[in-house]
């Protein structure tokens, strides 16, 4: 789960994270009032979109009096911000964060993540901030220092102060420096966060060591132990397509291409999709309907995919290990009828209570085109897609 | 001999109680010498009581002293199965297959710290578990799909490894054991260890490995095989087609900072004299024809 911005900077601020003074708005009005409110004379107005990139989008603006917040704020609020993580649709902003300006000297990075080598917490540090900390890896890797944290011991102030040196924050605003890390590292420990990224880590004019952005991503398997932040969810930012699939239980994933696919098990799901490009077509989803698929998921499944206007056929791939393809194939005939299927489908049942499963779809009276085996079904699938 | 399991493992069930944990011990008792091998249950209120004659104790250590077990296997709910994994290593059992889906990778980094220096094994979590055909099943694939032979399958996957095995009997090969080690991003045994311990088992004579996008573990076995496997592999990546950033239904099943992409893992596989195959439906006839 993906939190904005301004919600990052509060679970941070908690661990004494030392972050610019900021209120989130959700109008133009609120904006100039929050600015009002903050005092100085800079502030900066900020989309709050999950994505990353709103800088260069143009969602990050300076401004130097408060008319100038006031039409910054009402140039950002409800644009269509495209960034490189948005995909060329964009995402509408909805909120706003304004915050007081800060005098920069210097930009770091600081990231962390889960190290599935290591099977710890990686600390990732570098002088190069407000950069794709992809792209530093991938032009000048000496430039990132790591550190993998001890689970018991958590991250060391020695280890902390290390990795600080190593990225030049300067002697004077170590300890401030060694707190913040430790507090960052605390919070993503505690808030169960699966990623968290401040890019940049400014230091001041004053030396003060700062955290400019905030990004945090959370662990979804863990998050029945943090209704706070669950609260936090913005349904704003998600895929409604998603949202409903989630509602269910299934694992659903738009793509841009026309040939639905309803798999079950998530290893199987993408290798049907890869055959099906393999033989020349394109998959409009990922779908995994779980082990324990019933019929009425199978049908909301099929709802999913009939969401999409470019669906031109539907490919079901089931191999039946605790789940019998018997029930499989109750379901997609009872959803087939239910929603009136006007695409082809194809399918392919392998596994236990087989036989079954095929003789309830050829007795059904629709039309089914069945596979014998992945390479049959996908073929099929993809003259289907190209007759219509 | 096959690896990690055999007719003679004695295997008890952490979450005897619960419905699939119920539903799973009695699919696996019933396969092979399953009736001699699923000897114990754990749960720590509910001791004394049996669940089909499979006494339940309340906790490992006494279900092993009772019983001799020395392998678990976990169904218990994911906010209680980290704990469940820490009993089985406090204990001392050889191996424990965690089947249970969607535990915190918070626990799992702290069970896998608690699991340094012990002798203890892990598959899983988030997993099929294993099984050595016409011996032993122990997880929730489905036991009459497979038959005994010389072929080593493993793979993060769990229907995937149907298809696949599928396939294999297509062609009249027999496996000597499955293992799927699971789609979280921290867990046990990873593709490297199991590679390790078939290579040294005198019945397996060819392994097939099935991999997905995410992490490096596929990269990381593939070089190991290049400079020490003496035994054909061959090679599957799924995900060729998922877009990155986001999560194919594992948690571990992900492209992340343009890492883990199935392209890149296909390559190196490649370049380490590994077969590959972009063809999901042809993994069997690549395998057959390495033999």
């Amino acid at each position: 789960m993906k939190i904005h911005e301004y919600q990052a900077k509060e679970i941070l601020q908690k661990y004494e994270v030392v972050t610019p003074r900021g209120i989130a708005c959700f109008s133009v009005d609120d904006a100039v009032n929050a600015a009002q409110q903050l005092g100085g004379e800079v502030w900066v107005v900020k989309a709050q979109i999950y994505a990353g990139g709103r800088g260069k989008g143009g969602g990050v603006k300076v401004a130097k009096s408060l008319d100038e917040v006031r039409q910054r704020a009402s140039e950002i609020l409800n644009m269509r911000l495209v960034t490189h993580q948005t995909g060329p649709e964009g995402q509408v902003v909805h909120r706003l964060f304004i915050e007081q300006g800060v005098r920069i000297e210097k930009e770091f990075y600081v990231g962390m993540v889960v190290d599935r080598r290591q099977q710890r917490v990686c600390l990732m540090a570098s002088s190069e901030g407000g950069m794709e900390i992809e792209q530093v890896a991938a032009a000048t890797p000496e430039k990132i220092h790591k550190v993998f944290i001890d689970p018991v011991a958590g991250l060391r102030a020695q280890e902390a102060q290390d990795i600080a040196i190593k990225i030049g924050i300067p002697e004077q605003s170590l300890p401030q420096a060694i707190k913040l890390l430790q507090g960052l590292y605390q919070a993503f420990d505690e808030s169960d966060a699966s990623l968290l990224e401040i890019n940049p880590l400014a230091l001041t004019a004053e030396k003060q060591v700062i955290a400019l952005d905030a990004k945090m991503n959370f662990d979804d398997n863990a998050l029945f132990r943090h209704p706070e932040i669950i609260a936090l969810r913005d349904l704003d930012e998600e895929d409604p397509v998603e949202i409903e699939a989630s509602k269910h239980e299934l694992s659903y994933i738009p793509l841009d291409g026309n040939i639905g696919c309803l798999v079950n098990g998530a290893g199987l799901a993408m290798a049907t999709m890869d055959i099906i490009k393999l033989y020349g077509g394109n998959p409009a989803n990922f779908l995994d309907v779980g082990g324990g698929a019933t019929a009425e998921k199978v049908t909301e499944a099929f709802k999913l995919m009939l969401r999409n206007p470019k669906l031109q056929a539907i490919l079901v791939n089931i191999f039946g290990g605790i789940m019998k393809c018997d029930v499989i194939a109750q379901g997609v005939v009872a959803a087939a009828r239910d929603v009136k299927l006007a695409v082809p489908l194809v399918v392919r049942l392998e596994g236990t209570n087989v036989d079954l499963g095929k003789k309830i779809l050829a007795d059904s009276g629709l039309t089914i085109i069945s596979a014998d085996n992945m390479a049959d079904a996908a073929q099929k699938a993809v003259n289907a897609a190209k007759v219509q | 001999m096959s690896i990690l399991i055999n007719r003679n493992s004695r295997v008890m069930t952490q979450g005897i109680t619960g419905k699939t944990g119920q539903f799973h011990t009695r699919m696996c008792r019933e396969y092979a010498n399953g009736q001699a091998c699923f000897v114990a249950g754990v749960n720590p209120r509910k001791p004394g009581e049996d669940f089909e004659g499979i006494p339940v104790y309340a906790s490992v250590k006494e279900a092993k002293q009772q019983t001799g077990a020395n392998v678990s296997v976990i169904y218990v709910p994911p906010p209680f199965a980290a704990a469940a994994i820490d009993e089985a290593v406090e204990a001392e059992l050889d191996l424990v297959i965690c089947i249970t889906e969607g535990i915190p990778v918070r626990d799992m980094i702290r069970t896998r710290y608690k699991m340094q220096g012990k002798k203890t094994r892990l598959i899983g979590p988030n997993c099929p578990g294993i099984i050595t055909p016409d011996e032993i099943k122990i997880g929730i694939m489905p036991g009459y799909i497979h038959k005994k032979g010389r072929i080593g399958v493993v793979s993060r996957s769990g229907t995937l490894t149907y298809e696949a095995v599928a396939q294999l009997m297509e062609l009249g090969l027999g496996q000597s054991t499955c293992i799927g080690i699971g789609g979280d991003p921290v867990n046990g045994l990873k593709h490297l260890d199991v590679m390790q311990l078939f290579n040294a088992d005198d019945e397996t004579d060819a392994v097939l490995m099935v991999g997905e996008i995410g992490g490096t573990d596929e990269e990381d076995c593939a070089r190991w095989i290049k400079d020490h496997m003496q035994k054909p592999v061959v090679g599957f990546i799924a995900g060729v087609t998922a877009p990155p950033g986001k999560r194919m239904g594992h948690a571990g099943a992900i492209i992340s900072g343009g890492k883990g992409t199935a392209q890149e893992k296909l390559e190196v596989l490649a370049s380490c004299g590994i077969k590959v195959t972009r063809n999901p439906a042809e993994m069997g006839k690549l395998l057959q024809s390495v033999l």
